[in-house]
């Protein structure tokens, strides 16, 4: 029950976490209405990898201690009551499969080995957020469940329940067409997107989610038992709970019953100890025991088995953790060669604390009303996979929007105000605007410069004053041997803010004559072009 | 133990039926397809174009020029020098209000019509009569932050109109007949309602130095419109020649002298305290772009083409004006 309405308050969330925009209300700066960041406050692994890799704590993280602390007194609560992810999987471990029936299932519930690779894997992304990246996202649950559903599972969920509506709204039958637009209405306010949200990587995001839901088939909450990091924390922190199970083996006839809804594979059984790091406390061992063998208890006499690792494997994984960040950054790309396309949000930090700061779960993407950020496949190197990235084309940066910076969990897109990011007045003369690149012109490809036809269409988007895009009368001689007046546009980069709008609009749709590249993006002190890139 | 290999004859025909059945249904399901074959098409496009002008009234005044503090009351004033509502809407008509909202600015930027001007007009719409208003705009940032942050939503809500966002789902293929714009895709609810009211706001623009009232009309288009740039005299013309609108009325309260359509900078924006209405559009883009940038007919070709296709005569000096400076 309680994990239903956690997932239901997880899902709303997340669901808004999209600007709708309000008939009724004409605010001038736009924020969201609800603390869609909720989960990922609660969320100790953030908190924790945020605070090894910046030595502080970023705004709302001290609340993971409401999880963090009770953890420490009565076990891993939070797995088998709180977290969504887990509560998908709770679900679908619930469906019986070949593999999982009668002896199989019981034996498939008993502790393995193999549980361990959770604290390992912990380990190493722990190490590498103290060497400075936030890697850990990429495991996280809530990053995970934020960045698969939001940026792939619902996407698609809107695409076909949008199909599906068009063919009843467009169906030759009046009765048919009214349960259509009902439909639509009532799917519109509860889930559908205003526009349909395109993500790149959307197809391998889902593809990962499904496999990791479809490992329920086999073994039950295979992703929490075995790799989640966050399950490995709070297992580790959760030896000194002072709430425990006692088992009566006087009671015990080995039945097995214990062992059949067992959701962490955590020996419940009599005659061998219980492993108090794995237990979710989702208690239906107690329920099932016929006996009455099985109670949970404060400050039980009895011993449990905490994470049970090995200190060679500990050691390994200090030792991946440290190599990975040297290894990741020894090839160009963070330093040596960026990517003259990675354009970051606005307000993001520069690359070395984005980085480790940033943990890839997709919210500033999820929320950005003109779907402009896309996590990255190479952009930023192996190390930034999934980090967000301005594609231009896709969706431009809007002058009076930071709804990217309002919802960033870790700070790695600093918040910042409208009048921070400084586009609404005159940017050459204002004293730090916030820059994401750059704009050029392939004079090729531009309509007056290269076919002798009028356009300028980047012009009238240029969303600063004075524009930044500028334009010169110029006469030209078309294919017919006509002299003609164009407007020729010329890029000024005092004042260009890198936003995308010209890039976004220009008419040559394939690959546009004007477009944005990192360069002079105010974030980084190395990627810039002019001495002065300022006005005088 | 040989005879339980073999079938029984009554078994072999059905089995052999069924295959005869199967394959009878997969031959002819395959020659009813392959009659079927043809290259795919875009649907047609639809031929909607109707005019919403009223009868020419001789005694009254085809354009007003009226000056004053407040945005609503200059609304309603020009509209009664015009002859009152009632000459422009019947009772029961759907009636259509097209203001700017085409960016996401504050009314203060001027980048959009003024939120109380539009909300005037809805009310005197519904005074008059009229069954049902919509205010809409195809926006050219995002429509959310474009309608809120305009205020025109807020306000033409409160008002009583029905507030409609630009749906990606409801665009239709129209064929515009005109001589550079053939079919485009136009929101619908531009097409089947009985009056239409033009609202812009006058702004500086890059390409052809101001955008009035014809350049309004791009906001009921989706598609590529970004290449309407590339003939956009005749495309202004091919558009206003499809709407005919019934009324015109320019809000010129702020004005955006720089920098446009965008602005953003309040230094561009100048207080004019004026709105020009009237029913003949050419008239008025005449008059406004002379008024405020100073721009000759000759500098906006596409008055005289206009003038040329009868939507209205550039000679704004002869049209029959009433100016007005309300205390």
């Amino acid at each position: 029950m309680s994990q239903i309405i956690f997932f239901l308050l997880f899902l709303f969330l997340l669901l808004r976490t999209e600007f709708r925009g309000s008939l009724a209300a004409s605010g001038s700066d736009i924020r969201l209405p609800y603390p869609v960041g909720l989960f990922f406050q609660l969320d100790p692994l953030v908190a924790l990898s945020n605070a090894l890799a910046s030595h502080a704590l970023y705004r709302g993280l001290l609340w993971s201690l409401a999880i963090l602390i009770p953890t420490m007194f009565l076990g891993r609560f939070f797995c088998g009551w709180i977290c969504p992810l887990g509560s998908i999987h709770h679900f679908f471990s619930s469906f019986k499969s070949e593999r999982k029936r009668g002896k199989q299932l019981i034996e498939s519930n008993r502790y393995k080995r193999w549980q361990t690779t959770k604290y390992y894997l912990l380990i190493v992304a722990l190490l590498a957020a103290v060497m400075g990246t936030g890697v850990v996202g990429w495991l996280d649950p809530f990053s995970l469940l934020v960045r698969s559903l939001g940026l792939s599972i619902i996407p698609a969920t809107n695409y076909g329940l949008r199909a599906g509506l068009s063919v009843l709204e467009h169906s030759r039958f009046a009765p048919v067409q009214t349960l259509g637009g009902v439909l639509h209405f009532i799917l519109g306010a509860l889930l559908l997107s205003f526009k349909q949200p395109y993500f790149r990587q959307g197809v391998w995001l889902g593809v990962i989610f499904i496999f990791l839901v479809a490992l329920n088939f086999r073994i039950t909450r295979f992703w929490c038992r075995a790799l989640c990091p966050l399950g490995a924390l709070l297992g580790i922190v959760s030896r000194w709970s002072v709430l425990g199970l006692v088992k009566h083996p006087e009671h015990c006839n080995d039945c097995n019953r214990c062992l059949l809804r067992c959701q962490g594979g955590d020996d419940p059984i009599g005659g061998v100890p219980w492993h108090q790091a794995e237990c979710h406390l989702c208690l239906n061992c107690v329920d099932e025991c016929p006996e009455h063998g099985l109670q949970f208890k404060f400050f039980p006499a009895q011993k449990a088995i905490g994470a049970n690792l090995q200190r060679r494997k500990v050691l390994t994984g200090l030792a991946a953790g440290a190599a990975l960040v040297p290894l990741v950054r020894a090839t160009p790309g963070f330093a040596a060669e960026r990517h003259e396309r990675l354009l970051r949000p606005p307000g993001a930090l520069d690359e070395e604390h984005f980085l480790s700061r940033c943990i890839r779960c997709g919210e500033c993407m999820k929320v950005c009303p003109n779907n402009a950020l896309h996590p990255t496949l190479t952009e930023a190197g192996i190390e930034g996979l999934w980090t967000p990235v301005l594609v231009p084309r896709l969706g431009y940066c809007e002058t009076s929007c930071v709804l990217c910076s309002q919802v960033c969990p870790t700070g790695a897109i600093w918040e910042i105000t409208p009048k921070e990011k400084g586009w609404s007045v005159d940017v050459a003369g204002a004293a730090k605007p916030i820059r994401l690149g750059t704009a050029f012109y392939d004079r090729g490809r531009c309509l007056p410069w290269a076919m002798a036809t009028d356009c300028i269409v980047c012009e009238e988007w240029c969303p600063t004053s004075p524009k930044a895009v500028y334009l010169r009368p110029a006469e030209v001689i078309d294919a017919a041997g006509n002299v003609k007046q164009v407007k020729q546009p010329y890029l000024d980069p005092a004042r260009c803010v890198g936003c995308g709008a010209c890039e976004h609009a220009c008419p040559v749709q394939d690959r546009p004559a004007v477009y944005v590249t990192s360069v002079g993006e105010s974030r980084s002190r190395t990627n810039q072009i002019l001495l002065n890139r300022r006005k005088g | 133990m040989e005879t339980d290999n073999i079938l029984s004859r009554r078994e072999a025909l059905i089995k052999l039926l069924r295959v005869a059945g199967a394959s009878a249904g997969a031959a002819g399901v395959g020659l009813w397809l392959s009659e079927h074959s043809w290259r795919p098409e875009t649907a047609l496009a639809m031929t909607v174009k109707h005019g919403h002008t009223v009868a020419p009234d001789p005694k009254l005044p085809e354009m007003a020029i009226i000056q004053g503090d407040d945005p609503a009351q200059l609304a309603r004033q020009a509209i009664e020098e015009l002859g009152g509502m009632r000459r422009f809407i019947s009772r029961g008509d759907v009636v259509l209000v097209k203001p700017n909202i085409g960016w996401d600015r504050t009314p203060e930027q001027a980048a959009n019509t003024n939120p109380d001007v539009v909300a005037e007009i809805v009310r005197q719409c519904l005074n008059a009569g009229a069954k049902r208003v919509i205010v809409t705009d195809v926006s050219c940032n995002d429509a959310r932050r474009c309608f809120q942050r305009s205020g025109i939503a807020e306000a033409a809500q409160r008002a009583g109109a029905d507030v409609i966002l630009p749906d990606p789902a409801r665009f239709k293929e129209v064929d515009l007949q005109g001589e550079v714009l053939h079919a485009w895709p136009v929101f619908d609810p531009f097409l089947n309602v009985d009056k239409v009211i033009n609202v812009p706001i006058a702004k500086h623009h890059g390409l052809t130095g101001t955008t009035l009232g014809m350049k309004n009309w791009y906001g009921m288009l989706g598609g590529q419109r970004n290449q309407l740039h590339q003939r956009i005299h005749e495309s202004l013309v091919d558009l206003a020649d499809f709407v005919r609108p019934t009324l015109t009325i320019i809000d010129c309260y702020r004005i955006l002298l720089r920098n446009g359509p965008t602005g953003g900078n309040l230094e561009d924006v100048l207080l004019k305290k004026t709105l020009v209405a009237g029913t003949d559009p050419v008239a008025l883009d005449a008059y406004v772009a002379k008024a405020y940038w100073n721009m000759e007919v000759d500098a906006l070709p596409y008055l005289k083409m206009a003038a040329k296709r009868g939507l209205g005569t550039y000679q704004f000096e002869n049209v029959r004006t009433r100016i007005k400076k309300l205390a």
